[in-house]
């Protein structure tokens, strides 16, 4: 019987509450969502935290909502809510696929955006999706609140912006006009990690690619992000070609390690393969044909 | 810590320690052993309960985490003696074999009706991919919860038809 080691518990009423939490408790302390990584992880004792600080409670940040040019997601947005969302599918396709490959539909029931990105798994699926879309994050703390682009959130497995006593509280997504996107994964049976996954936002001007965002995810790309291609599609014509070459450019920059999801050049095959499959459709969708 | 959990129903009132997982409070505290241990890794959904209405699985919940909430167990989906049509639909199309997975099976199929009374095969399948039959008997698990969904769906019709009788002269 898997039992985590013993903890406090203490549930936040607000936000301020769950910050003035964490500060009483110390860094030994540590933020609950739904739990389906934190509590797996304390069962296994790789994480043991003196004092569980419960932020279910805190329903305030559970909103998808349009905000000018952005859609802002509530951290304790739960994926299922996400993959229901009619303004999330309008706006991000992208989301809904990742979505769909995210565990299984018990698991979204439970688990959050907000745990999902501060949980940091090498393999996460939203980190990749939300990388290409060039989202903002907001932290907040005791001394008020930031804006970190997610491309700056990731400082290395498990390891992110947000310090002890700060709390991640809302995903910041821009909308853009003439844009599509994608996500695509491949896994070894349904609802595991990722052997590997892209995800691709495509911005046309005419027949050109006036500005690509392409995501990663467990291939060791470097915030998830397969920054050469995108700057060598930047300005081309959006053609089958150009998505193989930028395929082929994420495929080289990124640094997949060999385990027992498959070998180092099987996950770089799969790169290429998927980063141009989610090219084309992300520009199918920017031109409504999909 | 002292919760108050709304257990099929009633009010329960306990005090437990903050890691007891929501499982073991409902097997071992409270002796509802309908809802089964499974792997304890949130993969084979044997200890799916609905929380608030959505189904879970609760090895990877806190029973702390449903203090305040209501929790719906495979004993609460019988109504009195008669069978949910969920239970009945198992029956009729052999949707069980050794049963471990059924009660999960039971719960999920539930909420699944709940929100979409007609759901498609493909749509049944996406609900319990999240939960593992041993006996590998998912075409029958399938086959009873369309069952279930057909008689729910003539039930329903027949209950209109009697009230628009009702009301013509």
């Amino acid at each position: 019987m898997q039992v985590p080691a013993q903890f406090a518990y203490e549930k936040a009423t607000s936000v301020d509450d769950a910050i003035e939490l964490l500060a009483r408790h110390g860094p030994e302390s540590l933020i609950v969502a739904g739990g389906h990584s934190l509590i797996p992880m304390m069962k296994l004792r790789l994480a043991e935290p003196s004092t569980l600080i419960d932020i279910n409670g805190l329903t305030d940040l559970d909103y998808i909502r349009v905000e000018g040019d952005q859609v802002r997601l509530g951290a304790m947005t739960r994926h299922a809510t996400v993959l229901e969302s009619a303004v999330v599918r309008e706006h991000f396709p992208i989301l809904p696929d990742a979505e769909r490959t995210i565990a299984d539909p018990l698991v979204r029931n439970r688990g959050t955006v907000g745990g999902s990105l501060c949980q940091a798994d090498p393999s996460e699926d939203l980190s990749a999706a939300f990388s290409a879309l060039r989202a903002d994050v907001v932290i907040r703390g005791a001394e008020g609140q930031r804006v970190v682009p997610v491309r700056e959130f990731h400082h290395g497995p498990y390891e992110t912006a947000v310090a002890h006593g700060e709390l991640l509280i809302e995903v910041r997504v821009p909308i853009r006009t003439r844009t599509g996107s994608a996500y695509q994964k491949v896994e070894r049976r349904a609802g595991d990690w990722a052997v590997a996954s892209a995800g691709s936002v495509v911005s046309l001007d005419g027949d050109t690619v006036a500005e690509a965002g392409i995501g990663l995810t467990a291939v060791g790309a470097s915030h998830f992000v397969a920054a050469e291609a995108e700057d060598a599609l930047r300005g081309r014509p959006a053609t089958d070609e150009a998505f193989t070459e930028a395929g082929r450019i994420a495929a080289e920059h990124c640094a997949p390690s060999a385990d027992q999801r498959g070998p180092v050049d099987y996950k770089r095959a799969l790169v290429a393969e998927l980063v141009a499959r989610t090219l084309q459709r992300a520009t199918a969708r920017a031109r409504g044909e999909a | 810590m002292e919760i108050t959990v709304r257990v099929n129903g009633e009010q329960v009132v306990r005090d437990v320690e903050p890691r007891l997982l929501l499982t073991h409070f409902l097997r071992d505290e409270l002796r509802l052993t309908g809802t089964h241990w499974g792997c304890d890794t949130t993969n084979c959904g044997a200890c799916v309960v609905r929380l608030d209405g959505s189904p879970v699985k609760s090895c990877t919940v806190l029973a702390v985490m449903a203090d305040g909430a209501s929790v719906d167990t495979v004993e609460g989906l019988a109504h009195g003696a008669e069978l949910d049509p969920v239970q009945e639909g198992f029956v009729t199309c052999h949707g069980l074999q050794c049963g471990f997975c059924t009660p999960g099976m039971l719960m999920t199929s539930r909420a699944l009706l709940d929100r979409d009374p007609d759901p498609s095969p493909q749509a049944i399948r996406e609900a319990i991919s999240g939960q593992v039959c041993r006996c590998t008997g998912y075409e029958n698990i399938v086959r009873a919860v369309r069952w279930a969904a057909e008689k729910e769906t003539a039930e329903e019709t027949a209950e209109k038809e009697a009230s628009k009788e009702e009301v013509t002269p």
